[in-house]
């Protein structure tokens, strides 16, 4: 599999981190076709776990209508500068990416 | 006698021993499940009865839900939602129309702020309703959506 980057950036607002991640994955959804006509085979993120100095605050679950190379934004508390935030993904298949910042 | 009235409350504390450990070992499972059945519904009633069960669904003012009247590009279709409600613990995004309407669950904890955004898929226009649910209520709002280009199949 080639690499899948998760990007992030994450700026502190009164102790408030806001979150913006970008991740690279084709969000395929099982029912497409390519153009020789074959089903072009599911491959979705599922599963997205967000840790704040290693805490779990978010998590969510995806399906197969979250758009290719999803954006997501997310706010956590009691943030401050030097804190860690890790967004880590798991997909159908069970391949897996993780990203991580050191807040400013 | 005796020997009854020192049995029996140790009996009943074993058997409590033994639901409360059910109990704890249950829990993980619990939270880490994915409500598969939920993202496979077709169905919008399912969709609902598999997240929320019986929990009354009721009309929120307090849900702000911000997406485009108008998406020029179905398969990219810019969702955020925030609310103030308290005891938020999770927020679905749900795409009626879609041939899965639920599109993303978020549950949250008491470290995160429940404001989320994020882009979606639509295959054609269509209701996209914010869930909140609480302990006790699941609150929601709606807005529809007018696609012009679809977004599944391309």
């Amino acid at each position: 599999m080639e690499s899948r980057p998760v990007k992030m950036r994450g700026k502190v607002v009164d102790s408030v981190a806001e979150i913006k991640v970008l991740m690279k994955h084709p969000m395929e959804t099982g029912t497409r076709r390519d153009d020789a006509g074959a089903v072009i085979p599911a491959e979705f993120i599922e599963q997205v776990t967000c840790e704040h100095n290693g805490n779990v605050v978010l998590t969510a679950e995806w399906g197969t209508s979250v758009s290719k190379n999803p954006y997501f934004a997310f706010k956590v508390k009691s943030a401050k500068s030097g804190d860690t935030v890790k967004v880590g993904w798991t997909d159908n298949l069970g391949n897996s990416s993780e990203g991580e910042i050191v807040l400013k | 006698m005796q020997i009854q009235a020192i049995r029996q409350p140790s009996r009943r504390r074993f058997i409590q021993g033994l639901m409360s450990v059910i109990a704890l070992s249950a829990l993980p499972f619990q939270l880490l499940a994915r409500s598969t059945k939920a993202f496979q519904a077709t169905k919008l009633e399912t969709v609902q009865a598999e997240l929320f069960g019986d929990l009354p669904i009721v009309d929120s003012s307090d849900i702000s839900l911000d997406i485009p009247d108008i998406a020029e590009n179905g398969a990219v279709v810019p969702v955020s939602v925030s609310t103030t409600i308290e005891g938020a613990e999770a927020i679905h995004v749900v795409i009626e129309q879609n041939p899965n309407p639920l599109s993303a669950s978020f549950k949250l904890t008491e470290f995160s702020v429940a404001d989320i955004s994020m882009r979606v898929k639509m295959g054609k226009s269509s209701v996209v309703t914010a869930y909140i649910k609480t302990p006790t209520t699941i609150y929601k709002t709606g807005r529809e959506v007018k696609v012009t280009i679809g977004g599944c199949g391309g």
